[in-house]
């Protein structure tokens, strides 16, 4: 296959970026898009030119580290895959691809299309886990429970914190990522003693790490690679009024 | 050191299951009072390096922990698919803590040592209950029970897992952990930060030097107490399970400042992995394991059969691992089922455009448990296995082979899990301890756990407790010369200037070690390697092409320094490979094996850890042996069949 890739470039997050068009031949379809930006890069070095920057690391889908914004859409905006797991046989020969960094104010770009995702961090850190030390845990089965809350929990768990829900938001939200990590917790009961607080703190944090609100467009469950589902929105929503109400 | 020339593992005295608790019960305590005063450096932050960080964090420690990715939650652990070991016997089947520990040991073809394997044998039940209380969501029966599955190499069900992204949970519940440390002003976590070079002060670990991969900046961290623990080095072998950055760049430097790396060669190849592609492939990818509990893997019974495989008649297939190991058929551990696939490929049986490929099997799951029930069972792992290759599984058999997986070497460690460089503790994958020469399946994230969360928090405290807090200056000689070696290494790497790519060199270094020191090796084509690999080096650092500069994110330049580390250490891996005349485990040489084609270990002449030192003056590394003794178990022949 031959294709025309229109790649945003920057130097570093002090400098305004731009985006460079570059031709690829001998792709082929059994590649992942990230071998395709390999092979586009080792041309570049040959030619004496800089190589694309860009985020990965499991190649397999689970990390959440690949990133891109794929003709417009966030992992390309096929449905249940990341970047790295997506492969050249969903394009086709002659095609243009444009590929550029995910774009949120929370997600300043540091380079070409590496962006800082520190700010994920700093929300888990506020509140996004059980605070119990290591030691003295009962016996795993001491309290039972139900499959189904179970299953609900690791739906929502299975979130791989990339940032395609705020990247692909207009208003730059960051409420699918932070409603799972709640509705995660809030389905255990494990998870109950900090419910209120958890939700009330993360949600603080996010706001003020310059996410913005959610309105609605459900943008980032069509574009999230691990198919959370807004219901963990909604659930969220009444964790922080319940909370709100109980002055928690 | 040295003791009747066997290197001294610091093993506890006291039977064998007395001895963590007594250990412990013998170890010094710091002050919870004084704890703040002790800096550690954690490099690393999977299971076990993220695991230590937080524990050591909410003991009271000043921790510093650091990771290449840009947040802590995207260590390798997170690929883990299949699950985790524990001896619960919830399932009433038999299994104990004894039982763990003998699988664990004759898995790993008696080449480890017992004590370590019976402590992890030991805390693994305590690691199942603190997930659980850390909201790790485990698979749980319709009763609310913990759900259990069977993994290779063993024949109970002891194996706990959440969906297909079991090391995904737990390492997600030790972020959330090493995230409220964090929070809480114990942990600075330092992401987007390599380690380059360890410091040591009068032969103690006192800190390392890193550069910031984001401003290329080389910074010098200084503590009382250094903890690697910074994962496997599948990537020697270019292609590899393991993530893209995964490297063996810690490791190497302490080696070359004198810390003992153990049993290199021990490497394990999985044989569940989708097949090669194509010269481009950058990575393979694992199915997981627990698929072999339901798919029957088969090749057919002539060779170069062109057909395909609903044409190939029932009496025309071969069901070679449930023919040759009929009791434990397709569970068979990992390095059997791998080198039986290889066999049956090269008797040219193979499957697939490259023949390089066996096929694994689900129509008779999906008649006997029914199409929903294989879905709900792997349904992820299909639809992995379609994104790659474009192929529904349900409908034909999937394709696998084997490809490197895991590292069982790692830097030499004692029973406290510190080298023998006092004050540096290795954990994890990177360490040489508990799986011997082949480890099944589960036990890696165990052993992660094991030692982040419930052993080095004792030992590490042990150790501090007899040193002075703030016993060493960042400016002291001995960091501002480690800190310019590495800048002259980043300067002499940029300013080659060659022709040849990074990349080029690493595939060509993945092949010599796959070709000549992979699934089957022999002293001709070891001694091949060990010719290659120095020529490689060479013409590395001639002709090597790093575009752009030190002080700037240089995803060419980080892939450089580990490339150029991975070629110190092939060679060792390679020699350790030759010396070892015998067959065990992962370690296939094919001089050593028994008429039906199975490793023939020399329990006589090996039975030791082999412990290398870097050379002094160039030359071959100094080999110092740890002999292990067998006090419980008596070493027989591991037979499957
Ligand atoms: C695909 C796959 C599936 C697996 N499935 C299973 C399974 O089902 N069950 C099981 O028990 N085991 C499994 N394993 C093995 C298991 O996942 C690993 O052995 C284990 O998770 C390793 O944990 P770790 O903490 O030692 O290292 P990792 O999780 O690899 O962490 C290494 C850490 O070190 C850091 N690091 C490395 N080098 C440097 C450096 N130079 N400077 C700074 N930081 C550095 C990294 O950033 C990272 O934080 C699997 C492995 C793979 C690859
Ligand atoms: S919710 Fe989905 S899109 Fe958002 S961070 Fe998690 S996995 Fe990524
Ligand atoms: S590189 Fe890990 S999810 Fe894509």
């Amino acid at each position: 296959m031959d294709l025309t890739l229109k790649v945003w470039r920057q130097k570093d997050a002090q400098s305004t970026g731009r985006i460079e068009t570059y031709q690829v031949s001998g792709i082929i379809p059994d590649m992942s898009f990230l071998e395709m930006l390999d092979v586009t890069n080792e041309r570049l070095i040959e030619e004496g030119k800089e190589p694309i920057a860009f985020d990965h690391d499991c190649r397999e889908g689970i990390c959440g580290m690949c990133s891109l914004v794929i003709n417009g859409k966030a992992h390309g905006g096929f449905s249940g895959t990341t970047t790295c797991q997506l492969h050249m046989r969903k394009f086709n020969d002659g095609d243009t691809i444009t590929v550029e960094p995910w774009r949120a104010s929370a997600f300043p770009v540091l380079r070409d299309l590496v962006v800082d995702r520190t700010s994920f961090d700093r929300i888990i850190q506020a509140g996004g886990f059980i605070s119990a030390n290591t030691g003295g845990a009962p016996d795993g089965n001491a309290v039972p429970i139900p499959k189904p809350d179970a299953d609900a929990a690791m739906d929502a768990a299975a979130c791989i914190g990339c940032g395609a829900c705020a990247a692909s938001c207009p208003n730059g939200s960051a409420m699918l990522f932070v409603a799972a990590k709640v509705s995660h917790l809030a389905h255990l009961p494990q998870g109950l003693p900090e419910r209120g607080q958890r939700v009330l703190d993360m949600v603080a944090k996010m706001d003020e790490e310059g996410f913005g609100n959610c309105t609605n467009h459900a943008e980032c469950e069509a574009m999230c690679p691990k198919d959370i589902s807004i219901s963990h929105i909604a659930k969220m929503n009444r964790e922080f009024i319940r909370a709100t109400v109980r002055g928690d | 050191m040295d003791t009747n020339g066997s290197l001294n593992g610091n093993v506890p005295d006291g039977p064998l299951a007395e001895k963590w608790d007594n250990h412990r019960f013998n170890m010094k305590l710091v002050n919870p009072a004084n704890r703040r005063r002790y800096k550690v450096i954690v490099v690393g932050s999977g299971l076990a390096g993220g695991g230590a960080a937080a524990t050591l964090g909410e003991l009271g420690y000043n921790v510093d922990c650091f990771c290449y990715q840009d947040s802590p939650r995207r260590a390798h652990s997170i690929a883990a698919q299949g699950g985790i070991n524990a001896a619960k016997n919830y399932q009433n089947d038999g299994d104990s803590t004894y039982r763990l520990f003998y699988d664990t040991i004759k898995g790993g073809d008696f080449r480890s040592r017992e004590s370590n394997v019976y402590r992890l044998a030991q805390v693994s039940a305590n690691i199942i209950d603190q997930c659980v209380a850390m909201g790790v969501p485990f698979a749980r029966e319709y009763g609310g029970q913990l759900a259990n599955r069977s993994f290779g190499g063993a024949q109970v069900s002891r194996t706990f897992y959440a969906r297909g992204q079991t090391g995904q949970q737990l390492l997600l519940g030790v972020y959330a952990a090493l995230s409220r440390q964090v929070a809480a002003g114990t942990v600075k976590m330092h992401s987007r930060t390599e380690m380059l070079e360890i410091v040591l002060v009068d032969g103690q670990a006192k800190g390392v030097i890193t550069r910031n991969l984001v401003t290329g900046e080389i910074e010098t961290h200084a503590a009382d107490v250094v903890i690697m623990a910074t994962g496997g080095y599948g990537p020697v072998f270019y292609l590899s399970t393991n993530a893209m950055g995964n490297n063996v760049t810690a490791s190497i430097r302490a080696y070359m400042k004198g810390a003992y790396f153990a049993n290199p060669c021990y490497t394990q190849i999985h044989p569940t992995c989708i097949p090669v592609s194509g010269d481009h492939q950058s990575k393979l990818t694992l199915m997981s394991e627990s698929l072999r509990n339901d798919g029957r893997i088969w090749v057919p019974t002539k060779e170069g059969d062109p057909r395909g495989p609903a044409e190939i008649p029932e009496d025309e297939r071969d069901y070679y691992l449930e023919r040759m190991y009929p009791s434990f058929g397709n569970l068979a551990p990992r390095d059997i089922a791998s080198r039986a696939a290889k066999r049956a490929c090269d008797e040219g049986r193979g499957v697939g455009d490259t023949g390089l490929g066996v096929y694994l099997d689900f129509t008779d799951a999906i008649k006997r448990l029914s199409l929903p029930v294989v879905q709900q069972r792997y349904g992820n792992l299909f639809d992995m296995y379609e994104k790659i290759t474009g192929e529904n599984a349900y409908q034909v058999p999937m394709r696998i082979y084997p490809a490197i997986h895991y590292t069982m070497g790692g830097l030499w460690v004692d029973y406290n899990l510190m080298s023998n460089i006092p004050g540096l503790f290795v954990l994890g994958e990177s360490n040489f301890s508990d799986h011997g020469a082949n480890r099944l399946g589960a036990s890696a994230l165990m052993q992660g756990l094991a030692d982040g969360y419930f052993v080095a928090p004792y030992t590490v405290g042990n150790y501090l407790a007899n040193q002075t807090p703030g016993d060493y200056s960042a400016e002291s000689s001995e960091f501002t010369q480690a800190a310019q070696d590495v800048k002259d290494r980043i300067h002499r790497v940029l300013s080659i200037d060659g022709k040849r790519t990074v990349t080029s060199f690493h595939r060509e270094l993945g092949m010599i070690c796959w070709d000549y020191c992979g699934m089957a090796r022999t002293d001709q084509s070891l001694t091949k390697a060990l010719d290659l690999i120095p020529a490689l080096k060479e013409e590395f650092w001639e002709n090597v092409s790093v575009p752009g500069g030190g002080d700037e994110l240089n995803p060419e330049l980080e892939k450089a320094l580990r490339v150029a580390d991975f070629l110190e250490f092939a060679e060792l891996m390679c020699y350790d490979a030759l010396v070892r005349k015998e067959s065990c485990g992962g370690h296939f040489r094919e001089e050593y094996q028994t008429q039906e084609g199975e490793a023939l270990r020399d329990d006589e002449n090996f039975s030791h850890v082999s412990a290398w030192e870097a050379p002094r003056n160039g030359g071959r590394p100094v080999l110092h042996k740890e002999n292990l003794e067998f006090e419980e178990v008596e070493f027989s022949v591991r037979s499957y069949k």
